[in-house]
């Protein structure tokens, strides 16, 4: 009898075939769901309109790149990598922007981070905070449209669906609505913007409960969930989180030593802004990170410095994104000095 | 003492299917094929003519050069056909380099390629070969004596076994380790071995210790082995001079490299073999192939290979004489029940697929798997690296595959040696878990002649500078030295003058 040739190994492992990417990518966007469902409690239906619009926008962009490409559409459109680009950008957007902001952010982090680098697993840099940057760079009155959370204690205005859809879709308000009414900053925002106040007066507003932000504590409790399920399936691995945790906890611990009348506190910078996000689901994408595990801890303390750097001394609320596409920079220089020994060689 | 090794697999098994009935002889044919090159280093060379009797026992061809080895009748009978001498005749070379990359495979032409061919007069008639009492004789004379017996690895790499063991001559305090720590799914064959003969096992552990002046001797085995290692014990009862070693069943924690490290904590280095750092690793089934030459004076014309897979009805070890069709063991074993979608010569990790089962048993053949769909798992359409770095995770020898695959793809040599690239052991684990579904040990396989010959070119222009600049510093010297002579010569004269 003849039979056919092969490689070895002759088997891989069940869990990653015949799609294993595919897997990868699926259990990430579970991941997210926790999150957004906490987000809808607290902010409302808007983050649904936003991932919709998000995740339409990121299959046509790259059906197009692909086609342009001359790539198969069937595995790159199935393999589940766009969608969490656009989640992670509609996660990063006020709920009721208007509908080319997550549009445009989404197809620019498509066809220009990702495509234009040589499509899935080729890219430098993430593409959703390439996307979430540009928006931020240039739209940053739209980007600063937070809602005020719906929290027990905080007046809020209920938005219906409708209103919701229209404000999204037409770019603005109904009649009804004006923005001074609605929105609240953010807790990061609350703090840049207390100058001439101390510290403690920023933080005794109401938007502020024992664990950072109002309603913020939800969404990241999500996020901090999630993240806790992919390290469990060892889809993601601990060291990124952790050291980027470390790299923003400690100089904050430190600087809060110092003058804790000026500076928050390491707690307060766990769960503001998109550090959690950032940790879990924005350092850990493993195209743009460090390949070895000593290389994700610098990598990882790289970003949470950063973070704290332009959070405390730079112009902008938050610096996770920034942060993230600077250390993708350095990602190559990194990679080069933390190659792991090899077995029988010296250091 | 030892340490733990890095990265390897959990894998199920796959072993107790082979292992549920006793060890029995296969069916010997009435026609046996026996390639020449089926063991590491240079072929051997025949010494019988067609239409040569033979006994069985007795020896067909002899080794070329120090890296290869004696090949003997496996039965009585008449050889129908041997390859004569080819024509490139004399490449008896040192370091076997005239070798194929991958001598120990059967060759997948069959009959065509260089083989002996024997029909079997069904007799057994045996060719005269007394024991011998090896501890009166010294380690070199009994290493020249183990490669009359045409013994080499059976762990699979067929390593001409008095070869391997002049290495460590010249070495002090070698611990030796035997090896049954029989880490691949499948594989059953040195399992049921020690069960059924520990006595041969340890009886062949005294003599590679005799033979390698080793002080100090371990048998390995994983911890799912309990009866070999019950029959092991019992075989070793009252005596001290060699030691059971437990290790996690963890692939592939029976890899060479990986097992030293497991046991002494220390590594070879990457450059280096075992000798260097004072350890000789022998695979358990080779140490009771000595035991029988040496005791009962039979060569190696037989090994237990693990017949397998749901594509047969009957999975068993069976002891066979070398040469019998793989078809032939797959009748002993109950013929095919299924439909086979490969046929693995060795494991499911690291095995070659074989082309058909018309090809002879050879000394590295330790099992054969007749794999159905439900064996194994396919691997899906390969999509680009995500650069995860599972395949790092598991990597027993610490490589970033995900970056050698990245070098492999671009050609880049340079990157290739810095990210050691010849230090990959082609275990698979990296292919096992690639969620992208890349044939990396494929890839490196590939990659890897194309960075030897550059390391080889490298390494001989160093060498060749270093003679020239040697010879340069000679001659420098030798007109030093004739220029002081001649000096004092003239100071002689000189002072007679005065």
């Amino acid at each position: 009898m003849k039979f056919p040739t092969a490689s070895a190994p002759h088997t891989v492992a069940p869990h990653v075939a015949p799609k294993g990417v595919a897997r990868v990518m699926r259990l990430v966007i579970y991941a997210l769901l926790p999150a957004t469902a906490l987000h809808v409690v607290v902010f409302g239906p808007g983050i649904l309109v936003q991932m919709t619009l998000g995740i339409a926008t990121a299959l046509a962009t790259e059906a197009v790149a692909l086609r342009l490409r001359r790539q198969p559409l069937r595995p790159f459109l199935t393999d589940g990598s766009a969608i969490i680009t656009a989640m992670l950008i509609a996660l990063c957007l006020p709920p009721l922007a208007p509908w080319w902001l997550i549009a445009s952010g989404t197809a620019f982090a498509i066809v220009i981070a990702k495509h234009l680098y040589g499509g899935l697993g080729s890219n430098p840099f993430n593409p959703a905070m390439v996307g979430y940057a540009v928006l931020l760079v240039s739209f940053p009155t739209h980007l600063s449209r937070w809602l005020a959370p719906d929290v027990a204690g905080l007046q809020t205005i209920d938005i219906p669906f409708m209103d919701t859809l229209h404000a999204i879709l037409m770019g603005h308000l109904p009649d009804a609505l004006r923005w001074d009414a609605i929105t609240s900053p953010t807790p990061l925002g609350a703090i840049k913007l207390a100058s001439g106040r101390t510290l403690e007066e920023a933080v005794a507003s109401p938007i502020f409960g024992p664990f950072g932000g109002r309603g913020w504590d939800w969404i990241n409790f999500g996020i901090a969930a999630g993240g806790v399920w992919l390290l469990a399936l060892r889809i993601i691995r601990w060291h990124t989180p952790v050291a980027m945790l470390t790299g923003l906890m400690l100089p904050a611990a430190f600087m809060y030593a110092i003058d804790p009348g000026t500076y928050p506190g390491p707690l307060f910078h766990l769960t503001a802004g998109a550090t959690l996000l950032g940790a879990f689901f924005i350092a850990t994408d493993p195209t743009s990170s460090a390949t070895s595990d000593q290389g994700k801890l610098v990598y990882g303390a790289g970003i949470g410095l950063v973070t704290y750097v332009i959070r405390t001394w730079g112009s902008h609320a938050d610096g996770v994104a920034f942060a993230v596409l600077l250390m993708n920079l350095a990602v190559p220089l990194i990679d080069r000095y933390t190659i792991p020994r090899i077995y029988g060689h010296e250091r | 003492m030892g340490a733990r090794i890095r990265g390897g697999l959990t894998l199920d098994a796959n072993k107790t299917r082979s292992t549920r009935l006793a060890l029995r002889a296969a069916t010997v044919p009435e026609r046996l094929i026996l390639p020449l090159d089926q063991h590491a280093g240079a072929p051997s060379r025949p010494i019988v003519q067609p239409g040569d009797a033979v006994l069985l026992g007795q020896p067909i061809a002899e080794p070329q050069g120090d890296i290869s080895a004696w090949l003997h009748s496996p039965v009585s009978g008449t050889i129908l056909s041997s390859p004569p001498p080819p024509a490139g005749e004399g490449q008896g070379g040192g370091d076997g380099g005239t070798a194929a990359p991958h001598p120990n495979l059967p060759p997948q032409a069959g009959e065509g390629a260089r083989s002996i061919v024997i029909a079997n007069d069904g007799r057994d008639a045996r060719y005269a070969q007394s024991p011998v009492d090896y501890p009166s004789l010294s380690a070199a004379d009994l290493r020249a004596h183990i490669a009359r017996g045409g013994i080499v690895g059976l762990g699979g790499a067929t390593f001409p076994t008095a070869a391997k063991l002049a290495r460590s001559a010249d070495v002090d305090g070698i611990h030796l380790l035997l090896n049954g720590a029989e880490c691949e799914p499948w594989i059953s064959c040195d399992d049921m071995l020690m069960r059924e003969r520990a006595a041969d096992v340890v009886f062949g552990a005294r003599i590679l210790k005799h033979a390698t002046g080793a002080t100090q001797c371990t048998i390995a085995i994983e911890d799912d082995v309990p009866q070999a290692e019950a029959a092991l014990r019992s075989a070793l009862r009252e005596t001290n001079d060699i030691a059971i070693s437990i290790q996690r069943d963890i692939y592939p924690a029976g890899g060479e490299r990986q097992l030293i490290l497991a046991i002494t904590g220390r590594e070879v280095p990457s450059d280096g073999l075992p000798a260097d750092i004072g350890i000789v690793v022998q695979n358990v089934g080779t140490a009771a192939a000595a035991a029988r030459w040496i005791r009962d004076g039979e060569p190696l014309i037989s090994r237990i290979v693990t017949v397998t897979g749901a594509g047969v009805s009957e999975p068993a070890n069976l002891e066979v004489r070398l040469g019998t069709p793989v078809a032939s063991l797959i009748a002993d074993c109950g013929g095919y029940v299924a439909d086979v979608q490969q046929l693995i010569m060795g494991g499911s990790m690291m095995g070659q697929a074989l082309t058909s089962d018309q090809l002879p048993v050879v000394k590295a053949m330790n099992c054969i798997i007749a794999a159905t769909a439900a064996d194994l798992q396919p691997r899906g359409a390969e999509m680009p690296c995500i650069r995860c770095g599972d395949c790092a995770q598991v990597c027993p020898a610490t490589l970033l595959p995900q970056q050698l695959h990245w070098h492999a793809q671009a050609g880049d040599l340079a990157n290739l040696e810095r990210y050691g690239l010849m230090d990959c052991i082609e275990c698979g684990c990296c292919d096992y878990v690639c969620p992208s579904q890349i044939p990396l040990t494929q890839r490196f396989r590939e990659a890897k002649p194309a960075l030897l010959a550059t390391l080889r070119a490298r390494r001989d222009a160093t060498t060749a500078r270093a003679h020239y600049e040697a010879r340069g510093d000679r001659l420098q010297r030798i007109e030093q030295e004739q220029r002081t002579r001649l000096e004092e010569k003239r100071r002689h004269l000189a002072g007679r003058k005065s």
